[in-house]
């Protein structure tokens, strides 16, 4: 550890106040794999995006007015009267949409280095929080605009609140403040979406990130960097998070721009997927939309829910797919991480478990018939058989793993 | 730090109660902060019971009140709907009002307390649109026996006078009948059971 007293300014402020030991712990001094791939950029492109949002959001609230009978024409106002609020809200939009992009496929590369594993399962359980506050943030969000989709979504999902035996439909009244969807429940909904769940995503990120320093990260090898040590005592296959990493993401970033970009400014509906075409209408409590469809990343767990004949069967299948992710680490029994070295049902497994999970996305957003319903649950089966695939292939030792190296590879 | 002579057992003693007596405090407080969210005074003003007179209501009309932000019918059947209804038993997905659509006291063939007064949420139990009243003429595209009833034009339900579902249609239970009593001959009251506070 390089710990010289500097001198100046900074030598001043760091008598008082740790920043460059915290510079050093955690990007000078943070010692990461130097085997980092592709997949690794969608960390830090999460804290990107989070960081549009906030500044975004707050851009918007700045003229949006949460009531009945003005959210949807203040939101009109901010697109046409407002100087560049048409930007700030398409950024937003996007910004919501690319949010989920990027979690999934921060989610997949964890399950395909089994970056969940021991010693990292805190690591993963605070992941899995952002995640479920990250759908409360954008399912609120979705209401504000006050179109006929928020209205009506809203509707549709309060209600499965009042499928719980015995005390949903009092519960569902509590969630509403009203007993229907009304300017009340809006209200509530915009201090959530502004102020209580920010925070609680902002300190669960700091928790995600304290917890992946004190680990340290992963890689696409599963190789333990700590095990071996140069003679400074810094890991031999790892390399500085700072110049490295932040040059490395750096390009990520402007690579991801770009693409964002390319929504907001020429397809900021993306062809319906991220605006809906029913929210250009006013919410109406007495017309319902001719085909009620979630936004694309809610649409996996709406055709799981769909895909149970019962309501609350259906409520409670949504709610453990999303609570299985939580045990992950405890029902992978393996102690080889990286696909790499993983047996080949696994392969197979996770390949059929992403098509099953983009099968499912696809459904959740079309209309359920007959066919639709059958594959729905075959998507469904597909999900949860994942998990005790997984369980089962590692508890009984049914896994031929392949050796793993001592130090990580360059391929 | 150095512990000598610290008296433990009064410390423990101290953060014990000082937990306690906190958790109890903290329990009361969190009443307020959950019951907040309850319907507001104002809101449960506007999903207050509504009183329908009804010594106007004729023979074989129908009258839409408001209650909940919903529209309620009330009409008042001829003797020839009351005599169709249980002709339509065997079209019907649910005729003995099995699924609980409706309070207790109108589990019934005409799903109401007198048989001449239907009350009923007008909502589609499919989706939630306001179906339309067919009360003698046939719905568009309706081939199957019909005696009157409601059509949903949005996803093609069918139901009958008593709100009932017909197969084979999206709607998957028959309308729901709002908790009612009747005041006095003429009056009801739309949102309360008989007995209620």
């Amino acid at each position: 550890m390089n710990q010289t007293k500097s001198g100046g300014l900074m030598g001043w402020i760091d008598e008082r106040f740790p920043a460059t030991k915290m510079w050093n712990e955690h990007l000078a001094q943070y010692y990461a794999p130097k085997n980092f791939n592709f997949w690794y950029y969608f960390g830090s492109l999460a804290l990107l995006v989070l960081v549009i949002q906030i500044l975004s959001g707050i851009w918007l609230t700045m003229n949006y007015v949460p009531s009945g009978t003005e959210a949807f024409t203040s939101v009109e106002y901010i697109m046409r009267d407002v100087e560049w609020g048409w930007l700030i809200r398409y950024i937003h939009t996007t910004g919501a949409s690319a949010f989920f992009v990027v979690v999934y496929l921060h989610m997949f590369r964890a399950l395909m280095y089994g970056s969940y594993q021991k010693p990292r399962e805190l690591l993963w359980i605070f992941g899995c929080l952002i995640l479920v506050a990250l759908m409360a943030e954008a399912f609120m969000g979705y209401m504000l605009p006050w179109g006929q989709m928020s209205y009506w979504g809203a509707q549709v999902i309060i209600n499965l609140f009042a499928a719980v035996p015995v005390i949903g439909p009092e519960l569902a009244t509590w969630i509403r403040g009203d007993f229907i969807i009304s300017e009340i429940t809006l209200n509530r909904f915009f201090a959530l979406h502004v102020v209580g769940v920010p925070l609680a995503i902002i300190f669960l990120v700091v928790a995600h990130i304290l917890a992946l320093h004190e680990v340290g990260s992963n890689n696409p090898d599963g190789v333990e960097i700590k095990k071996n040590k140069d003679k400074n005592g810094n890991p031999s296959d790892g390399i500085p998070f700072h110049p490295y990493y932040t040059v490395k993401d750096l390009f990520g970033v402007a690579v991801f721009l770009i693409f964002f970009s390319i929504v907001v400014f020429f397809i900021p509906d993306f062809f319906g997927l991220f605006i809906e075409p029913p929210n250009f209408e006013p919410a109406n409590p007495l017309v319902t939309p001719d085909h009620i469809a979630p936004v694309w990343y809610f649409a996996p767990y709406y055709a799981i829910l769909r895909a149970i004949p019962d309501t609350f069967g259906g409520v409670v299948a949504m709610g453990a797919a999303i609570v299985i992710l939580f045990f992950l680490p405890w029902l992978d029994r393996g102690r080889v991480r990286s696909i790499r070295y993983r047996g080949l049902s696994f392969k197979i497994a996770l390949a059929v478990f992403a098509i099953g999970f983009v099968l499912l996305t696809y459904l959740g957003t079309q209309p359920a018939t007959g066919l639709n319903t059958l594959l729905s649950r075959v998507g469904t089966v597909i999900y949860f058989g994942y998990f005790i695939f997984l369980f089962v292939y590692t508890a009984f030792g049914l896994e031929q793993t392949k050796p793993v190296p001592e130090r990580v590879t360059m391929k | 730090m150095n512990q000598d002579g610290a008296d433990k057992s009064r410390r423990r003693f101290l953060t014990a109660a000082t937990t306690v007596v906190g958790g109890v405090g903290a329990a009361f407080l969190a009443v307020p902060f959950l019951a907040y969210w309850r319907p507001s005074a104002k809101a449960q003003a506007a999903g207050a019971p509504v009183e329908v007179d009804i010594s106007q209501l004729e023979v074989g009309q129908l009258i839409n009140v408001k209650w909940r932000g919903s529209p309620v019918w009330v009409f008042k059947r001829t003797e020839q709907n009351i005599d169709d209804l249980p002709r339509l038993d065997n079209l019907l997905r649910d005729p003995d009002s099995a699924i609980d659509q409706q309070p207790e006291y109108a589990r019934n063939k005409h799903r109401s307390i007198r048989p001449e007064i239907m009350v009923l949420i007008g909502i589609c139990t499919h989706l939630g649109c306001s179906p339309l009243f067919h009360p003698d003429s046939r719905p568009q595209g309706m081939a199957r026996d019909w005696h009157g009833g409601f059509f949903c034009p949005c996803h093609g339900s069918y139901f009958d006078l008593a709100g009932r579902v017909y197969t084979g249609v999206p709607a998957p239970t028959n309308l729901v009948v709002p908790p009612y009593h009747f005041i006095d001959d003429d009056t009801v009251l739309i949102g309360e059971d008989e007995g209620a506070a």
